[in-house]
């Protein structure tokens, strides 16, 4: 015999604990701003959200790194005030009236206050002018239309006539399936283009943040002359959760990391969030034409 | 090709032709129909098999080689599912590592150096997912391909004859022309994929299906293929299939052969550069 009682409702805070949401608990403890304090999911820790943010997003204990605005990676990267942007208003359509995309589009430009997967335009590093990209995870997980296929493409295009290097940071979920083969074909399109802004000797190189998978790394994430990485970074060409389930096992720790393709050979080298300016600059005055002469 | 044979629309006019795409997919993967080695022996003279990538080994899930179109040297790169369970097995049910894909192209390589024209051959549900394509650079390899043939400097046509799953199929597609045969379809997921991922549910696939625009009609009307070949009601009709196919891929090589080789490369740039061009033009 069941006992009455034994499905009841729980009476007090600390039997319903875990069942109350976060927002309500900071809603019960108003003192306390929403965003002072952030958890790493590395190490556990807590920590203030500032320090986190002065150090670009990188955890000051373990060294993780959050995944942070698009908008804010190009302000720790980029000389200040030297970016320009291109195509800034390109937007989707639903070119193949895919059931819903219409919403997802509108949703994804709410959420991301952005207009499209990618932010394109010119800026310096260190000194040293360039082409760069910039993926955004916030718009439908970065994942690659018809628009952001046009983009990239683009600004190889214009970084080939002007002679410039490309730099771009990758963070995807593939090629968007609410558009079809046109998204494929995106992929096809973004190697063209950076093929032909490679063959006039130009520098290319690409910097794949977390997580940069199927269509994007099957096309211009991989086609960089070099290829960084920033730690923990998930990078493959099918995502781990498809490849379990058509193997039916477990994948090993650290499969698909940026430290699992160092080792076999796939990424050039890894480079933490804080590094990557310097880095950068290095490169560009390694390979810039002056410095040749 | 029982799913073939019972189509009552087959023999009609082109558009009472139209069928539901699943139908179309279903057809695509039906037991019996011909295989990338089928469409070998069929067209080629003299076919010669070259085995391995130089890199790591020799994926049994694609044939390359050289032979005959008519008089004319071609490479030959096939991927190829198998009849039987065993061979199935063997050949990995048409699903390519990242030395397929290498292998491809370091025959696609040589096609160049030696002035050959290329027929890829694409059927497959997609490449690898395991670990080991992954470990060998599954993406890193695709990727390659489509940089490089981007600008080989010597014809390729890929004739889709089944499955056309994604970046897989794509990694062999960076072609001159695409062309397809009617039951054959291409696309960025498969219809079973993206009812699981978009609705949580499998068993849409027919809605998915649709929505995708994964037919050989639908692509030709998307500008993504140039030809759809018409199938024959019967699998041992095939062989009409076949002489067409020799005529008009003889008769295409010969055409692009006469164009001097930049602009063989500029009108393939602008195939797949055009591809969501208007769109931007338009804002």
């Amino acid at each position: 015999m069941l006992k009455k009682g034994l499905f009841r409702k729980p009476k007090n805070q600390l039997e319903d604990y875990g069942k109350t949401s976060v927002r309500e608990m900071r809603e019960q403890h108003p003192e306390v701003p929403d965003d002072m304090f952030l958890s790493c999911p590395a190490c556990k820790g807590t920590m203030l959200a500032e320090d986190v943010n002065q150090n670009c997003g990188v955890c000051p204990k373990c060294g993780h790194h959050f995944k942070i605005k698009v908008r804010e990676r190009m302000e720790i990267l980029l000389d200040p005030d030297s970016f320009a942007e291109l195509d800034a208003e390109m937007t989707s359509r639903n070119l193949i009236e895919f059931p819903g995309y219409d919403k997802k589009l509108q949703s994804a430009r709410n959420v991301s206050g952005e207009k499209e997967g990618v932010v394109c335009g010119t800026a310096a590093i260190g000194g040293f002018p360039c082409a760069v990209f910039f993926m955004n995870g916030d718009f439908m997980m970065g994942s690659m239309g018809t628009v952001v296929g046009e983009k990239i493409a683009r600004i190889f295009e214009y970084a080939a006539e002007r002679q410039l290097p490309v730099i771009g940071w990758t963070v995807s979920g593939g090629a968007r399936m609410q558009e079809g083969i046109l998204s494929l074909m995106q992929m096809a399109k973004t190697s063209g283009a950076v093929k032909r802004h490679s063959d006039r000797g130009l520098l290319y190189v690409t910097v794949l943040t977390d997580p940069t998978t199927g269509g994007v790394t099957a096309s211009f994430a991989m086609e960089g002359d070099v290829i960084l990485a920033e730690p923990g970074a998930l990078i493959g060409f099918a995502g781990p959760r498809v490849i379990e389930q058509t193997i039916r096992q477990k994948l090993p720790e650290g499969f698909q990391r940026a430290e699992f393709l160092l080792e076999k050979g796939f990424v050039d080298a890894i480079v933490k969030r804080q590094d990557q300016r310097e880095y950068l600059r290095s490169l560009l005055a390694l390979h810039s034409k002056e410095v040749l002469v | 090709m029982e799913l073939i044979k019972n189509l009552p629309e087959m023999d009609e006019g082109d558009d009472a032709r139209r069928m539901d795409a699943y139908k179309r997919v279903a057809a695509s993967r039906a037991k019996g129909r011909p295989t990338g080695m089928d469409f070998i022996e069929n067209l080629i003279i003299d076919f010669m098999e070259f085995h391995g990538d130089r890199r790591y080994g020799d994926d049994p899930a694609l044939v390359a080689g050289v032979g005959k179109l008519k008089n004319m040297p071609v490479t030959v790169i096939a991927m190829e599912k198998g009849h039987s369970t065993k061979e199935k097995v063997k050949r990995n049910f048409g699903s390519m590592h990242p030395e397929g894909y290498r292998k491809a192209l370091r025959q696609m390589k040589l096609a160049e150096k030696f002035g050959r024209p290329v027929i890829c051959i694409v059927d497959t549900s997609g490449a690898y997912c395991g670990i080991q394509a992954e470990e060998r650079g599954q993406g890193q390899a695709i990727a390659e391909n489509l940089m490089e043939m981007m600008t080989l400097r010597t014809p390729i046509i890929t004739l889709f004859i089944g499955e056309g799953g994604s970046g897989g199929a794509l990694g062999m597609a960076v072609a001159d022309q695409v062309w397809m045969l009617e039951n054959s379809f291409y696309s960025v997921i498969s219809p079973e994929g993206c009812a699981s991922i978009l609705w949580k549910d499998a068993s849409k696939m027919k809605e998915a299906a649709e929505s995708l625009r994964l037919t050989a009609r639908d692509l030709k009307e998307l500008g993504v293929a140039e030809k759809v070949i018409r199938e024959p009601e019967m699998e041992k009709d095939f062989k009409k299939v076949y002489y067409l196919l020799e005529d008009l891929l003889y008769d295409a090589f010969q055409k692009s052969k006469k164009l001097p080789v930049e602009e063989l490369l500029e009108q393939r740039y602008e195939k797949f550069r055009k591809i969501g061009r208007q769109q931007a033009d338009g804002r």
